[in-house]
């Protein structure tokens, strides 16, 4: 391992506690089991360590990091140790005195997720009224001085409606928007056959977007991130496993990405028994997917491995039983199938609507 | 520089600043400044660092010049002006600098 392999994010999740119950949740299937969340001085702890090790930047996030009734102490940490910190919230529980008490700490940047630009629709996936209140905590961040990243998460119900919520992003005066397609693990992929979209539909947003993008070009900066399913290659995901992000998570797992500890017969630490720095640099479970040593073929002689690193571990994993396989949405894995079953299954099913499994701790806690 | 279009073009007399997303940050590591923002972040040589340090509202692009005139002072001062213009121009249509009056 290169000594010269250091984190620039640390991923703070801070809970897996979160009033909406979106149905692309990212938060694993089984978080309800992950409920012992560290204490705020571990955490104040773990911030330190993270800069030791060359951390820059952190996201603050969860669940909605807003039930922390400690997040002032955090982003005052955060700040003193000079960290770009980003709130990732989805906007509820908040007051404008609250959000301005985060600005008076140097919190420095706001990213509010909104579900879709129609408050019914927006509702529907959120699973809570919250549409106009989200749009409310938009305003009050600007006013505040705060610079605003939207986050939506693109999907089968929402992608033809890409224009609006462009507008409505203007409106609101954001500085960044991302669209961001949903990944089809964690709740996503439990409600891939509702949310996947059509190749038809894909197209027609990212040409919207595109446009948008070049419209906009030092105002507002738009991200459109395109699901796997329908790229030739997967992502880098996480910029490669163990290479620039740290998550931690509400109990303490350190983790390569957020979903990691869904893996089976991986081995990860916490921060409550060992020191960020020594779990990051040789814990089984950091050093498991590390480099190119795992690779099966194709992708052990595949140009493109220290690009794309051979994809999504989890992606690999939920899709076929196997972690240590080349991620499915490449076109060369011998698995690519299951990718080409599922857009025709939304091919399929375009225009019907599906129903759709929330996530909940009940079924968190299940099988 | 700035196609027709584009938000407020930097100019000589323009006054530029950081974007309010943007901050710059000096890196142990690695020994050099970050220019970080959301989700992302770069690595500053070290003239594009004293470019961005200038970068306060405060002075114009041409008081700018002046000053790394001064710590370059080898260099053309033409090859100079060019080198901050387009520097800053870049910087500007990423949306990490506004122009300024
Ligand atoms: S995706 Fe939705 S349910 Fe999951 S943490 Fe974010 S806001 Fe909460
Ligand atoms: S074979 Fe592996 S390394 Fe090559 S493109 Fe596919 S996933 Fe990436």
């Amino acid at each position: 391992m290169s000594s010269e392999v250091r984190p620039y994010t640390l991923v703070a999740e801070l809970t897996y506690k979160c009033p909406l119950r979106c149905v692309y949740c990212s938060n694993p299937l089984d978080y309800g089991r992950h409920a012992d969340e560290v204490d705020t001085g571990t955490w104040l702890r773990v911030f330190q360590e993270a800069e030791d090790l060359g951390v820059v930047q952190l996201n603050l996030t969860g669940g909605e990091p807003l039930i922390r009734h400690d997040l002032e102490a955090l982003i005052e940490e955060a700040h003193r140790l000079d960290l770009y910190t980003n709130l990732i919230t989805g906007g509820i529980p908040l007051t404008v005195e609250r959000l301005t008490r985060f600005r008076a700490l140097g919190l420095d940047n706001v990213q509010l997720s909104i579900q879709d630009v129609r408050a019914g629709a927006s509702d529907r996936i959120a699973g809570l009224r919250s549409f106009d209140r989200k749009l409310e905590v938009a305003r009050w961040a600007k006013n505040l001085g705060f610079p605003l990243t939207i986050n939506v998460v693109l999907h089968r119900d929402n992608l033809d409606r890409v224009a609006d919520v462009i507008a409505l992003a203007e409106d609101l005066s954001a500085d960044r928007l991302e669209l961001a397609n949903a990944q089809y693990v964690g709740w996503a992929l439990q409600n891939r056959a509702a949310l996947l979209p059509t190749r038809e539909q894909l197209e027609r947003a990212r040409a919207i977007a595109a446009a948008a993008r070049a419209r906009l070009r030092g105002t507002m900066e738009i991200l459109f991130v395109t699901p796997d399913y329908y790229s030739e290659f997967p992502k880098a995901c996480m910029d490669g496993w163990g290479r620039r992000f740290v998550v931690v998570s509400p109990d303490g797992l350190v983790l390569p990405c957020h979903a990691a500890h869904t893996l089976p017969g991986l081995e990860f630490e916490s921060v409550r028994q060992r020191a960020l720095g020594d779990i990051w640099r040789d814990s089984p479970g950091f050093n498991a997917f590390r480099g190119e040593a795992w690779m099966p073929e194709p992708c052990r002689s595949c140009d493109r491995r220290a690009i794309d690193f051979g994809g999504c571990r989890c992606q690999a994993f939920h899709l076929t039983g196997k972690a240590a396989v080349t991620d499915p949405a490449c076109r060369l894995s011998p698995d690519h199938g299951l990718i080409e079953a599922a857009r025709a299954q939304a091919l399929e099913a375009a225009g019907r609507a599906m129903p759709l499994e929330y996530r909940a701790r009940t079924v968190s806690l299940r099988g | 520089m700035g196609a027709p279009g584009r938000p407020r073009v930097i100019s000589a007399e323009s006054r530029p600043r950081l974007a309010e997303k943007a901050r710059l940050r000096f890196d142990r590591k690695a020994q050099q400044y970050l220019l970080l923002f959301p989700e992302r972040g770069l690595a500053l040589n070290p003239t594009a660092a004293e470019i961005l340090k200038l970068c306060t509202g405060e002075h114009t692009v041409e008081a700018i010049i002046e000053r790394l005139l001064e710590t370059y002072d080898t260099q053309p001062r033409e090859a100079v002006e060019r080198e901050v213009v387009a520097f800053l121009a870049g910087m500007a249509e990423r949306g990490l600098v506004k122009a300024g009056r």
